[in-house]
C-alpha cells in the first residue's frame, strides 16, 4: 500500500469511529435527560406518564408519614399552588424536613400518586434547591396574574 | 493586625506577579537578559509574601479571629484544631488563596528545578505563570479578599459544614488543587513553544514531567473525594458523575491523554500540534471546573460563592485564557508540519486512538455537565442529566481505550506487523474472556455490564503479566536483580499504572454488580442476618462530641457465631449550625466493607438502620493509588535528572524506554 492510501485508511477510519462515537453520546444523551416540573405542571398534565422526572417545591407540613417497616414514607410536595403526593422507599437525607424545600425524582403512578426513587439531598441547612425555589417562584407568579 | 499583614502581602504578591508577567514576555520577545533574568527572583518572592499571607490567614483560623470575616462564618472555637486548619481552605476565598499558593508553589519548583531549559524559553513560562498568578491574586482582591473584618467581631463562630469535618477533607482540596493548578505549568510550556515557534522534541521532553507531577496529584485527589463521598455521604456510593465531580474527571481525562501524547512528541516528533492542543485544553478545564465550582453555577457542598461578580470574574478570565491561547495556537500552529511519519499499524496507532478516545470521553462528560446549565441559563427549562448517561457513554467508549492500552506496549514505534502481535496477545486475550464469563457464571452474575468489565479486567492483568515476563526474558542468564535494575524507572510507572487500571476495573466491576443493601429498623437486642454476617444492635447512647451532640448506636458484626468486628454509626448534630450528620461505621477489608449507617430515629425510638456489603471496593483505591504511584515511577525517571545535568540535545533518551 502506498504512504498516501495508509494515511486515507487512518483518517476514513478515525472519522467513522468519530462519528459513532458522537452518534453514541448524542442517543445517550437524549435518552437519559431527566425534566423538571413543577407540581402545576404535573396537575396541568404537563408532565410525562411512565417516564422519569424530577418535581421539587416544599415538603407540606405535617404530611409526612411512615409505614411499619420505617423507611417506607409519604409525603406531599407542594408549590403552595398545588400538591402532588410522593411515596419514597429508602433513607431520607439527613436535611429532609417538613417545611422545607425538597427536589425528587422518579415517575408518576396512575393513582396520581409520585414514586420517588430518589430524595436529593441538600448540604446546608438554609438552602433551597434551585428547582424548588424555581417551583414556588412560578406558582407565585400564576397566582398574581390570577387575581389580577 | 496580623489579617492586614496578610492582605498588605497579598497585594505585594500581585505587584510582584505583574512583574513576572510582563518583564520577562517583554524580555523574551526583545531578547533582553537583565529583563529575563527578572522572572526568577519575581516568582521566589511572590512565592513567600503569597505563603506568608496564607501562614496569616491560618493564625486567623487558629487562634479563632472572630473579627475576620471568613473565620467567623467558617470556624467556632470549639472547632478541633485540625478542622480550625482545614477551615483555612473549607471556604471560597480560603480556597482561592490555595490555589494561588499552589501556584506559586509549583511556579517556585519550576525555578528551581528547569535550569537545564534556555533562559529564553524559561522566562516565557514563568512569564505565563505570572500572567495567570495576576489573574487569580486580582479576582481575589477584588472579589473575594479572605482577610475581610466583620466589624464588631462575632462573639461565636458559625462553624466549618459538618460534612468538611473529616480527615479526608484534610488532604483532599490540596491534592486536588495541586493537580488543577499543576496542569497551568504544562500550559505554560506549550505556550512558552508556541511563541518561540520552537516545537521541536526539546519542549515536550522539559514539559512531561511537570505534567505527569500534575497528573499523580489529580488522580490521588480525586480518589481521596470519591473515598470521603463513599463513607461520608452516608449511602455507600463512591461515584455520583455530579457535576464537581465532573469538573475534576474532565481534566484528568484530558491530562491522561496527554501525558501519552507527549511521550509520543517526545521520542517520535509526532503529534506535536495535538499535544499543545491537549495542554491548552487540560488547564482549560482546570480553569472551567475552578469555575463551575467556585462559581456557584452549581448546587453543592463545594460551592461556596453566591456573588455573581465572582462567577463573571472567573469565566472572563477563562475566556481570556482559552481565547488568547487558541488564537495563538491559530496563528502559529501551522507552522508545525512534519514530525516522525507511523504506519498504520504501529505503536503511534494506538495511542493515537486512545487520546482521540479520551477526547471524546471528556467532550461527552462536558456535554452532560454543561448543557443542562446553559438551557437553565437560557430559561429552555430545567432538565438534569444523571449517572445513566454517564455510564451510557463512558463504557462503550472506555472499552477500547482499555483494549488498546495493552496493545500499545506490545507494538514497536513507528510500524509493526498485525500478525506477530497477535499472535503474542491470543493467548491473554482468549484467556481473559474465558475468565470474564467465567467470573460473572460463578458470581451467577451474567450481565453484560460484569462480564465486560471482568472481561477487561483480565486482559489488563493477563497481558501486564505478559508484558512483565517478556521483558524480563530479554537479558535471559543476567541476574534476576539486574534484570530487573535495567528496566528503567519510567517502564515500571508505565507498567505499575497500567496494572493499576485492571485492578480499578476489578473493583468498579464487582462492586457495580454484587454489592447489597438492606434496610431495616432496630432496636436494642435486635438482630439481623444479612450477606452472610449478623448484625446485633446493643444500643444508642448519647455522647457529647467536641462540637457535636452524637446519638451512637452499637452493632456487633459476626459471622458464623465469630465475632468481626463493633461497628459504631453515629447520627450527629453540630451545635453552631444544628446541621444533622451521618457518620457510617466501616469494617474496611481486603474483599469486601461491611457498611452500616444510621438512618432516622422513628417516634416509637427504634433506628431505621441501613446495611451494605461493598464487594472489592477497596480494589477501587488500590487502582487509584497503583496509577499515581506509577505517575511518580514515571516522572522520577533518571534521565530528566541526566538531561538537566547535561541538558542532553534531543535523541539522546530515546533508548531509555
Amino acid at each position: 500500500m502506498k504512504p498516501r492510501s495508509k494515511r486515507m485508511m487512518l483518517v476514513g477510519g478515525g472519522v467513522v469511529l468519530l462519528v459513532a462515537a458522537v452518534a453514541l453520546v448524542l442517543s445517550a444523551f437524549q435518552q437519559n435527560m431527566v425534566f423538571f416540573h413543577t407540581p402545576s405542571d404535573v396537575m396541568e398534565g404537563k408532565a410525562p406518564r411512565g417516564k422519569t422526572f424530577r418535581i421539587g417545591g416544599l415538603v407540606e407540613s405535617g404530611s409526612l408519614q411512615r409505614e411499619a417497616d420505617g423507611f417506607t414514607v409519604r409525603f406531599a410536595i407542594t408549590d403552595t399552588a398545588q400538591t402532588i403526593p410522593v411515596s419514597y422507599k429508602g433513607t431520607l437525607p439527613d436535611l429532609f424536613k417538613e417545611g422545607k424545600g425538597a427536589v425528587v425524582q422518579g415517575s408518576l403512578g396512575p393513582d396520581g400518586q409520585f414514586r420517588a426513587t430518589e430524595v436529593l439531598a441538600k448540604h446546608d441547612e438554609n438552602y433551597m434547591p434551585p428547582e424548588a425555589a424555581h417551583a414556588l417562584e412560578q406558582a407565585q407568579k400564576t397566582a398574581d396574574t390570577v387575581s389580577q | 493586625m496580623i489579617p492586614e499583614l496578610g492582605h498588605f502581602a497579598l497585594v505585594l504578591a500581585l505587584v510582584l506577579a505583574l512583574i513576572q508577567a510582563v518583564l520577562p514576555l517583554v524580555g523574551a520577545s526583545r531578547n533582553n537578559q537583565s529583563m529575563m533574568a527578572v522572572a526568577r527572583p519575581a516568582a521566589q518572592g511572590q512565592f513567600v509574601f503569597v505563603t506568608f499571607a496564607f501562614a496569616c490567614l491560618t493564625w486567623a483560623f487558629i487562634n479563632s479571629d472572630f473579627s475576620v470575616q471568613l473565620v467567623a462564618v467558617n470556624s467556632n472555637s470549639d472547632t478541633p484544631l485540625m478542622y480550625k486548619i482545614t477551615g483555612v481552605w473549607g471556604n471560597h476565598e480560603g480556597s482561592l488563596l490555595l490555589w494561588a499558593m499552589s501556584l506559586s508553589l509549583w511556579t517556585v519548583a519550576v525555578t528551581v528545578f528547569s535550569r537545564h531549559v534556555p533562559q529564553v524559553f524559561l522566562a516565557r513560562v514563568l512569564g505565563v505563570l505570572g500572567c495567570i498568578s495576576v489573574g487569580f491574586i486580582a479576582f481575589m482582591l477584588v472579589t473575594s479578599n479572605p482577610f475581610d473584618r466583620l466589624l464588631p467581631g462575632a462573639a461565636e463562630g458559625r462553624d466549618l459544614n459538618p460534612l468538611l469535618q473529616d480527615p479526608g477533607m484534610i488532604i483532599h482540596p490540596p491534592l486536588l488543587y495541586m493537580g488543577y493548578v499543576g496542569f497551568s505549568v504544562a500550559f505554560a510550556f506549550a505556550i512558552s513553544a508556541l511563541l518561540s515557534g520552537r516545537m521541536d522534541a526539546a519542549w515536550a521532553r522539559w514539559s512531561r514531567p511537570w505534567t505527569i507531577a500534575a497528573w499523580v496529584f489529580l488522580t490521588a485527589g480525586i480518589m481521596v473525594g470519591s473515598a470521603w463521598a463513599y463513607y461520608e455521604l452516608g449511602w455507600g456510593g463512591w461515584w455520583f458523575w455530579d457535576p464537581v465531580e465532573n469538573a475534576s474527571f474532565m481534566p484528568w481525562l484530558l491530562g491522561t491523554a496527554l501525558i501519552h501524547s507527549l511521550a509520543v512528541t517526545e521520542k517520535r516528533g509526532a503529534f506535536r500540534s495535538w499535544t499543545v492542543l491537549l495542554a491548552i485544553g487540560a488547564f482549560s478545564l482546570s480553569l472551567l471546573g475552578t469555575f463551575l465550582v467556585r462559581s456557584g453555577v452549581i448546587t453543592s457542598v463545594h460551592a461556596f460563592a453566591t456573588d455573581p461578580a465572582r462567577g463573571m470574574f472567573i469565566l472572563a478570565l477563562l475566556v481570556l485564557v482559552i481565547g488568547v491561547s487558541l488564537l495563538l495556537y491559530a496563528w502559529r500552529a501551522p507552522r508545525l508540519t512534519g514530525g516522525g511519519s507511523f504506519g498504520l499499524v504501529s505503536r503511534e496507532t494506538t495511542l493515537l486512538g486512545n487520546n482521540v478516545l479520551l477526547a471524546v470521553v471528556s467532550a461527552s462528560v462536558l456535554l452532560g455537565t454543561l448543557y443542562p446549565l446553559f438551557l437553565d441559563a437560557l430559561n429552555l427549562g430545567k432538565i438534569s442529566v444523571g449517572p445513566p448517561y454517564f455510564q451510557a457513554v463512558f463504557v462503550p467508549l472506555m472499552t477500547p481505550v482499555v483494549v488498546l492500552m495493552m496493545f500499545g506496549p506490545y507494538l514497536r514505534w513507528k510500524s509493526d506487523k498485525v500478525g506477530t502481535v497477535v499472535r503474542r496477545l491470543a493467548p491473554a486475550g482468549i484467556a481473559s474472556i474465558a475468565i470474564g464469563f467465567g467470573t460473572a457464571f460463578a458470581l451467577d452474575h451474567l450481565t453484560w455490564r460484569t462480564v465486560l468489565g471482568l472481561c477487561l479486567a483480565a486482559w489488563v492483568v493477563l497481558a501486564s503479566l505478559q508484558l512483565l515476563g517478556g521483558r524480563l526474558r530479554e537479558r535471559a542468564g543476567a541476574s534476576m536483580s539486574s534484570r530487573l535494575s535495567a528496566i528503567p524507572a519510567a517502564w515500571w510507572g508505565m507498567w505499575t499504572a497500567h496494572f493499576g487500571v485492571g485492578i480499578f476495573i476489578i473493583g468498579v466491576t464487582l462492586v457495580g454488580s454484587i454489592d447489597a443493601n438492606l434496610d431495616l429498623r432496630m432496636k436494642a437486642g435486635d438482630q439481623a442476618e444479612f450477606a452472610g454476617y449478623s448484625f446485633s444492635f446493643k444500643g444508642v447512647e448519647r455522647i457529647a462530641g467536641p462540637n457535636y451532640d452524637a446519638s451512637r448506636a452499637t452493632i456487633d458484626l459476626s459471622r458464623d457465631g465469630k465475632p468481626v468486628a463493633v461497628l459504631e454509626p453515629e447520627k450527629r448534630v453540630y451545635r453552631a449550625m444544628g446541621m444533622p450528620m451521618t457518620e457510617a461505621a466501616l469494617d474496611i477489608g481486603p474483599f469486601r466493607d461491611v457498611y452500616v449507617s444510621l438512618g432516622e430515629q422513628l417516634p416509637e425510638g427504634d433506628w431505621v438502620v441501613s446495611l451494605h456489603r461493598k464487594p472489592f471496593i477497596s480494589w477501587i483505591w488500590a487502582g487509584c493509588i497503583l496509577m499515581a504511584l506509577g505517575g511518580i515511577l514515571a516522572a522520577a525517571d533518571r534521565r530528566y535528572r541526566r538531561l538537566a545535568e547535561r541538558s542532553a540535545p534531543a535523541g539522546a533518551a530515546q533508548h531509555a524506554v
